[in-house]
């Protein structure tokens, strides 16, 4: 039941922020704090009330169910299910969630009852998505996250907002519903050969799919997550929806959504269709490192600076797509991290270029410069994260990407290599625009606040946590572990790890 | 015909007397009041009997009508429906410059009329049924006589009409003809598979009488006329009542005789549905006015309909009579806030009318907003498990690139839908109410409050109503 709350609290409390911000505007923004730090709470619970076991003899999946009849007519029940790569991603969601209602505390002024009550809707969603594993469930809440995420960027984004809103809207919502047909067609194959009409997965997983259909089913699921990660061929939302929506809608789209493709491809993609999945895995990897050069080299060009970070994700979530498609156990340990590192790095990077906004009022950054005299805290928190995004050592995103590069070497060493040189751009782009937003000639601007507490708060917090992913990462790692080890069970003997054996290493 | 016969009309018969006792009422004594509550509770008696005879079905009333859970089921709608209708047309038409007691006359008989329709299995009860309703609607379309745009809606929808009518008589003469029996049953069992050049004239004729009321493409040109012309309250009711019962029809009809076996009939449907999803997807993008716009959207949704229409078998049956229930809760609600919305001089149905509404009437907003989201098929709404179902039944009959073109265009839809929400949602120009915004009555608030309780249900737990369904269609193989 646990499982449910975490849902219900953020849906309750969005309609409570939602009412009373016709009586008081303070108070939608205390409401949501607190039906987010109570679900933290319980998230924080589950962490600690649930230590990592080892699965592997008790042949046990989830570390708690939740599963109730919903339409029994169809066989569809409301099944959410816990393990650790869920639960990492809860926590992620929370704590973004949190830092999003505090980032917005001065920036939202009008309709805040209605802005908030999005924000909380969004995280309902997203969390839903995690936690389903009843595919019919599991796409109502991957469409229900998408309608107050429009909302957010349509009524409170910037100039082009419109055009934004409606295009992340259209993108998502096809892509979503070809996986929609997916879904149906898995449940009609799977049904017919068993007798057993159901939506979910635990059932679902290792259907016998003949070949072709196998391969259309695939690429339905892939193209519902490959607009959300967003693969190369299917980025173009993500510049506008991320530079117009504000900034608590730029780090729930970068932190969250984009993770929520990602995680669907390692739960659902993969390994229900492991076959098709390996074969378009050549394809799969040559368009993650495709993304990670065209996002590095397309971030480098930018002077908005929204844009500017817009693109790294492109970049950065290419490591994601390369690692989950190598299919390796390291790699993949480092595709969780380094989805957990860009969240919070990326959520960094957006929350200095909003507050910034709200201070000088332009993204350019040819309207910038000199600001570090200025505003020195913002300028050194800048700098650090920065220096996260292009891979530092010691700070979590270089744990991650090694990860990645590294499984993947033993998979194929040419994407390897390519990949390598995204993250050589990453030093260019990243030192590239802390020079340009905050060093040289300044234009003549009165003064300009620096961080307050608030933010510095906010800030620090983020700081901390990125330290310590890159210098102890070990837990993440404990956590992680039996869940991939799961997902690649469900998958041994059909996913061939063979992209191009001419090039192959030894195992 | 004995006891037992007359027992189980009873809705028919309740909604008949109804309409005698309206009738008789205005004669002597005009009250708007008295005449609207007599019409409620008419309306709400016959549900009622509905109910009390539910355990006598199935029954066949001689060959004509056929009083089975099938029937019933599509006559409670449509009388729910109708009784929406009423008491949304109550606040709408009080303090008119006209007769407001005539129009609760002509409702009952529409709706009598597509009662009839359901439980129809007979060509004379189906004409006859479709005739009480379009005559019925012809004067209900025009109703505002003070307004152009009524009377030419009204003239329009009569001309039409009256010519497809003529269309389905002959069709019906041919089929009658060939085989010598008027009774859908027994036309469908001596139809079998044969070629028949005569038999396929006539159903083709008969499809353009059904397709005309569906408002399916080619068949569509009055739609949006006539859904602009017509006072708010009727446009709903056409836009639900008169095709709901027009749809059950033809799902009857063509269970019996299993569409796929017709070849050239079965590519002629594909036809239709195929178009009226383009159509009516991409000439709502073109639109400013609400009702307009709502008009496209209907004709694309009966091409979502005919997706499951064409997939046929158990399932199918199913997920149509569930798509129409939730539409008919989506259309009353987003033809209802239109309504409840408009002035005395025009209706609200320019999209500038709705500008920066959520910032006074937020929770009438929320409704619209739930309203359109779920014609548009997102979820927590009827319209989004009614979109499921649909696709569902078409995945089962492996009709691919019909559920393709379907996903494809309903996400060309969703960008009008938006359109109207963001609408909603904008920020007002000028302070103070818009001219368009009426004092909206307790009635109005409590229908539209109603009507998305209902929705919302649906769309959260569909699993009682889903088992009604089963039920009550179960009998219809």
């Amino acid at each position: 039941m646990i499982l449910a709350w975490i849902i219900i609290i953020p849906l309750t409390g969005g309609l409570a922020a939602w009412y009373s911000g016709r009586i008081n505007r303070a108070w939608p923004r205390w409401i949501s704090l607190i039906s987010l730090m109570l679900t933290f709470v319980l998230v924080l619970g589950l962490w600690v009330r649930n230590p990592v076991r080892d699965f592997s003899n008790s042949g046990a999946t989830w570390l708690i169910e939740f599963d109730r009849e919903w339409i029994p007519q169809l066989g569809i029940s409301l099944h959410l299910a816990l393990d650790g790569l869920s639960l990492l991603l809860l926590l992620l969601t929370v704590f973004l969630g949190i830092m999003s209602v505090g980032i917005s505390w001065t920036e939202i002024r009008e309709r805040v009852g209605f802005f908030h009550f999005n924000l909380l809707w969004i995280l309902a969603g997203v969390m839903g998505v995690f936690l389903a594993i009843d595919l019919f469930l599991f796409y109502f809440f991957w469409e229900l996250m998408l309608v107050p995420m429009y909302f957010l960027i349509a009524l409170w984004g910037h100039e082009n907002r419109r055009y934004a809103s409606i295009k992340f809207f259209l993108f998502t919502q096809l892509s979503g519903l070809l996986m929609l047909i997916a879904i149906l067609g898995l449940y009609f194959i799977h049904g017919r050969a068993t007798g057993i009409y159901t939506f979910d997965y635990m059932k679902l997983l290792g259907t016998s799919i003949p070949g072709p259909a196998a391969m259309w089913l695939m690429l339905g699921f892939l193209a519902a997550f490959a607009v959300k990660l967003p693969a190369v061929p299917l980025h173009t939302w993500l510049p506008d929806a991320h530079t117009e929506a504000p900034t608590a809608g730029s780090v729930i789209l970068a932190g969250l959504l984009l993770k929520t493709g990602a995680y669907g491809l390692m739960r659902f993609a993969v390994p229900l269709f492991p076959g098709a999945a390996s074969d378009v895995a050549p394809i799969a990897m040559a368009l993650a490192v495709a993304g990670i050069i065209y996002g590095a080299v397309l971030a480098f060009s930018q002077t908005d600076i929204k844009r500017l970070i817009a693109y790294t994700s492109i970049s950065h979530m290419g490591f994601v797509l390369l690692g989950i498609f190598a299919w390796d156990r390291i790699a993949l340990q480092g595709v969780v991290m380094q989805m957990i590192c860009h969240g919070i790095g990326t959520g960094a990077l957006f929350m200095i270029a909003g507050a910034l906004q709200e201070r000088i009022h332009t993204r350019d950054m040819e309207q910038m410069g000199g600001l570090w005299s200025k505003v020195p805290r913002m300028g050194a928190v800048m700098l650090f994260f920065a220096l996260a995004s292009l891979g530092l050592p010691g700070l979590g995103n270089f744990v991650g990407e090694f990860l990645v590069l590294f499984g993947t070497y033993r998979v194929t060493i040419v994407m390897t290599v390519l990949a390598t040189a995204g993250i050589v751009i990453a030093t260019v782009y990243a030192l590239w625009m802390v020079q340009r937003a905050f060093h040289g000639e300044g234009r003549e601007m009165r003064s300009v606040p620096d961080f307050s507490l608030r933010e510095m708060a906010l800030m620090s917090v983020m700081i901390v946590l990125l330290v310590w992913l890159g210098l102890y990462p070990q837990p993440v790692f404990d956590r992680g572990r039996e869940a991939l080890n799961n997902l690649q069970k469900s998958t041994a003997g059909t996913f061939r790890v063979v992209p191009d054996n001419v090039l192959r290493v030894s195992k | 015909m004995n006891a037992a016969d007359i027992i189980i009309l009873l809705p028919l018969i309740v909604i008949s007397a109804a309409a005698v006792i309206v009738m008789m009422t205005i004669a002597f004594y005009r009250s708007h009041v008295l005449t609207s509550v007599l019409t409620i509770a008419g309306l709400a008696a016959a549900f009622i009997a509905l109910l009390v005879i539910s355990p006598m079905a199935p029954r066949s009333v001689t060959t004509v009508l056929i009083m089975d859970g099938y029937a019933l089921f599509y006559i409670g709608l449509v009388i729910a429906a109708a009784i929406a209708v009423s008491a949304l047309s109550f606040d709408y038409l009080k303090g008119r410059a006209c007769n407001q007691d005539e129009y609760y006359l002509l409702l009952l008989l529409a709706t009598l009329g597509a009662c009839v329709l359901a439980a129809s299995s007979h060509f004379v009860s189906f004409f006859l049924g479709l005739e009480i309703l379009s005559v019925s609607l012809y004067a209900l379309i025009a109703y505002l006589r003070v307004s152009e745009r009524g009377n030419e809606a009204g003239l329009k929808y009569l001309v039409l009409a009256g010519a497809s009518s003529a269309f389905l008589l002959f069709g019906m003469a041919l089929v009658y003809a060939r085989f010598g029996t008027m009774e859908l049953a027994q036309v469908a069992q001596n139809s079998g598979a044969e070629k028949d050049l005569m038999l396929f004239t006539g159903l083709a004729l008969i499809i353009v009488g059904a397709g005309f009321k569906l408002a399916a493409v080619p068949f569509h040109m009055w739609t949006s006329d006539v859904y602009e012309g017509a006072p708010a309250p009727v446009t709903a009711f056409v836009a639900t009542v008169s095709k709901g019962a027009v749809f059950a029809l033809l799902l009857r009809y063509f269970t019996v005789v299993d569409i796929r076996n017709y070849t050239a009939l079965f590519a002629i449907f594909t036809i239709i549905a195929i178009s009226s999803m383009f159509t009516g997807n991409l000439l709502a993008l073109m639109q400013n006015n609400i009702k307009r716009i709502l008009a496209y959207s209907s004709i694309a949704h009966m091409g979502y309909l005919l997706v499951a229409f064409l997939a046929s078998g158990p399932l199918a049956i199913n997920a149509v009579s569930f798509y129409l229930a939730a539409y008919f809760v989506t259309t009353l609600g987003a033809f209802g806030i239109i309504t409840i919305l408009s002035g005395k001089d025009r209706d609200a149905d320019e999209l500038n009318d709705y500008c920066g509404m959520a910032w006074q009437r937020p929770w009438l907003t929320g409704i619209f907003t739930a309203m359109l989201l779920s014609l548009a098929g997102i979820p927590l709404t009827a319209g989004f498990l009614g979109k499921f179902y649909v696709v569902t039944a078409g995945a089962n009959s492996a009709l691919w690139p019909l559920v393709i073109i379907l996903v494809i265009t309903s996400a060309i839809g969703l960008y009008y839908y938006l359109r109207i929400i963001i609408v909603l949602y904008e920020q007002p120009e000028h302070e103070g109410p818009g001219p368009m915004l009426q004092h909206v009555t307790l009635t109005g608030h409590f229908v539209m409050t109603a009507l998305a309780v209902m929705l919302i249900w649906i769309g959260v737990y569909p699993s009682p109503i889903i088992s009604i369904i089963q039920a009550a269609v179960a009998g219809l193989k």
